[in-house]
């Protein structure tokens, strides 16, 4: 794509943005509550959470929009608290595209430009690199009405992009369109983000959309950030019940703590007796509650029992055909009962409900987390 | 049970058509057939008319004090349509985005002259009018029409920015924009329609309106309206039906005009 070296050519490099300590009181509750966040430049950066967590605040507050009651949010290394949004510099698009309806799409690409009163052939050129760039070349002289919802997203995009701000805010601009459509979109702002090095901070509750977009994200639940990591620490080592349960799919076992381990490897017994070994989440003592999460792909069947492995019996009680994968639902005794996802790959026996089925799965993804928690966690 | 079900729908059909049928026609016949004698080519008025003709037409453009009072009724309601809707934009302003104390009871009184019967602020305003200016100020007809299309100006615009999505601010102020270069080229655009429409009823508040000229008129400056009226004390003749006729046709131009509007606007 020529153009979006010609934008690049252009672009300063995102920047970096640092939030501390922030904090939106709306009468008694607090909407954000002491959100620190470091986001690198040109990193794609996404706020997960479910709704009311408390993600939309927290944009709007860098966007200038709401003002904090407390903390302090840095853009490329300077304080913004004293800027009102069109000083900010940071390009931004809405869930409902708030495309002006008014204009056409050129004039909408135009008007950040226009009021920085760039000079008339510059602003030809650039909203030209800017369509190209989002694929609405020859869109110039429509109107927002005549455009489908993923076009005027992409003009949403290009207006927000076009006077080159160093970062973009984004509140799950995605989210009102068809699942199709939506997933080509993940895939081109990904590839647009990583062309002009814009810094991206991303609003979302669709954990896959997070998952598969971000470098590094931060799950959000009641105002507070839980986590932040990548998406591979994130989905692999969950620092709590909520993220667990949040992010991705986890069986979780009942048991109580045999072993403590050196502070993260720890042993638990089941209800049924059977002794595993697993990654704490956090510092466990002798005789605790806890339960042990496993994402359902982690589970080998039927394999030679390897030494060093968590091992169980288990029954086949459900099996749902899903193409590619079948899932299982396993019981493992004692009232328990696991999730397992297998590759209908060629050789794989399917099974059906009624079948033993050995189960095996590896220390390093059995993660324990204590299980009060669970009182506040999900 | 089908039968009859069908039956009872069908005949309730067919009153409700007859029903809406006869408000319909008490509504229109009137004014058709004061439309139709005004062609007429009778002395008197007669219906149905002997012949046609323009004559009544003619007669009231011939006539220079009918012509002077249409004179004076445009601009009473020009003024009005300016004085209402400039005052209404910005009432509707503050009433929708402002944050004061006792929003509820301004709103309740900008939109008072609805309760108050006509007669009352006409009344009033002869008083405080007579000992300012006398009457036949046109600029005081004006000022009395504004009181009364006031109401409707706000709630027309008031209700268009209740409507108006606030995220579109919100992206251009985000796009470097500031308060008035946003007010002036997305606001005001989108709210466009609305307010051209709001105006447009001012008008014809205004040119409909007799009350008000009726006190505050005096000799020297007879609106339309209180013309038709004070020729109806003397004489009744086809040309009152010519007059009306065009009030009418006045009426449904600029309610067309601000139908169209509403369909250009968002
Ligand atoms: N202007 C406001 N006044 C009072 N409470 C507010 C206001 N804005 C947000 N809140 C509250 O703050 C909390 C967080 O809201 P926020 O919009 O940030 O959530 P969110 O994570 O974006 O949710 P969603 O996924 O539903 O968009 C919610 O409980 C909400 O009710
Ligand atoms: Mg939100």
């Amino acid at each position: 794509m020529a153009a979006a070296d010609a934008v690049a050519a252009g672009q300063s490099s995102g920047a970096a943005v640092r939030i501390e300590g922030l904090t939106k009181q709306f009468g008694r509750s607090k909407a954000v509550d002491d959100v620190s966040l470091d986001i690198d430049p040109g990193s794609f950066f996404t706020l997960l959470g479910p709704s009311g967590s408390g993600k939309t605040t927290t944009l709007m507050m860098v966007a200038g929009f709401v003002h904090p009651t407390a903390g302090e949010i840095f853009v490329g290394g300077r304080p913004v608290a004293g800027l009102p949004p069109q000083e900010r510099q940071l390009g931004m698009v809405f869930q409902n595209y708030a495309v002006f309806p008014h204009l056409t799409v050129f004039q909408n690409i135009a008007f950040p430009l226009e009021v920085r009163r760039t000079p008339g052939a510059d602003i030809r050129r650039r909203v030209g690199e800017m369509l190209e760039l989002v694929r609405l070349s020859g869109y110039e002289q429509r109107l927002p009405r005549q455009l489908s919802g993923g076009e005027q997203q992409r003009v949403a995009l290009a207006r927000a992009l076009v006077f080159r701000p160093r970062v973009l805010l984004m509140d799950e601009p995605l989210a009102a369109l068809d699942k199709n459509l939506r997933t080509h979109m993940q895939g081109e702002l990904k590839q647009i983000q990583q062309r002009l090095h814009v810094t991206v901070v991303y609003v979302t509750h669709d954990q896959e959309e997070a998952l598969t977009m971000s470098d590094r994200l931060a799950v959000m639940n009641q105002g507070r950030v839980v986590q932040v990591g990548t998406p591979g620490e994130l989905y692999e080592a969950p620092a709590s019940l909520f993220a667990a349960r949040f992010l991705g799919e986890s069986s979780f076992i009942a048991g109580t703590v045999v072993d403590a381990g050196d502070g993260s490897a720890a042993r638990m017994r089941t209800g049924a007796g059977v002794e595993l070994s697993g990654r704490a989440a956090s510092p466990l003592r002798v005789g605790q509650a806890v339960l042990a999460g496993i994402r359902p792909e982690k589970f080998l069947v039927d394999g030679a029992p390897a030494a060093g492995m968590n091992h169980s019996p288990g029954r086949v009680t459900g099996a749902v055909y899903a193409g590619d994968t079948t899932r299982y639902t396993v019981d493992i005794g004692a009232g328990e009962a696991v999730t397992v996802k297998l590759q209908n790959q060629m050789r794989a026996r399917t099974r059906a409900a009624g079948d033993a089925m050995a189960l095996s799965w590896h220390p390093a993804e059995t993660v324990l987390f204590p299980a009060e928690a669970a009182a506040h966690g999900g | 049970m089908i039968g009859s079900e069908g039956q009872r729908t069908g005949l309730g059909t067919l009153a409700l058509y007859g029903v809406a049928g006869l408000v319909l026609l008490l509504l229109i016949a009137p004014i058709v057939i004061v439309a139709i004698v005004s062609f007429s080519s009778a002395e008197s008025l007669t219906f149905p008319p002997p012949g046609f003709s323009l004559r009544w037409y003619e007669r009231f453009l011939a006539l220079p004090g009918w012509r002077r009072a249409l004179w004076v009724s445009v601009q009473v309601a020009t003024i009005t349509m300016v004085l209402a809707t400039l005052l209404g934009l910005l009432a509707s302003l503050a009433l929708v985005r402002g944050r004061f104390r006792g929003k509820g009871i301004v709103y309740a009184f900008v939109l008072s002259p609805m309760i108050v019967p006509t007669i009352i602020t006409a009344v009033a305003l002869y008083f405080f009018f007579v000992r300012v200016v006398g009457t036949g100020s046109i600029l005081a007809m004006a000022i009395g029409h504004t009181v009364l299309a006031l109401p409707i100006v706000v709630m027309v615009i008031a209700s268009t920015l209740q409507g108006f999505d606030s995220r579109l601010e919100m992206a251009a102020f985000s796009l470097g924009a500031g308060r008035l270069t946003t007010f002036r080229r997305i606001t005001v655009p989108i709210i466009a329609p609305a307010v051209l429409s709001a105006g447009l009823f001012a008008f014809l508040t205004s040119f409909d309106e007799l009350l008000i000229p009726l006190f505050l008129a005096g000799v020297e400056a007879e609106t339309l309206s209180v013309r038709i009226w004070n020729s109806l004390l003397l004489e009744v003749d086809p040309m009152i039906a010519a007059v009306s006729t065009l009030f009418v046709v006045v009426t449904m131009l600029v309610l067309g005009i601000s139908a169209l509007l509403r369909r250009a606007g968002p």
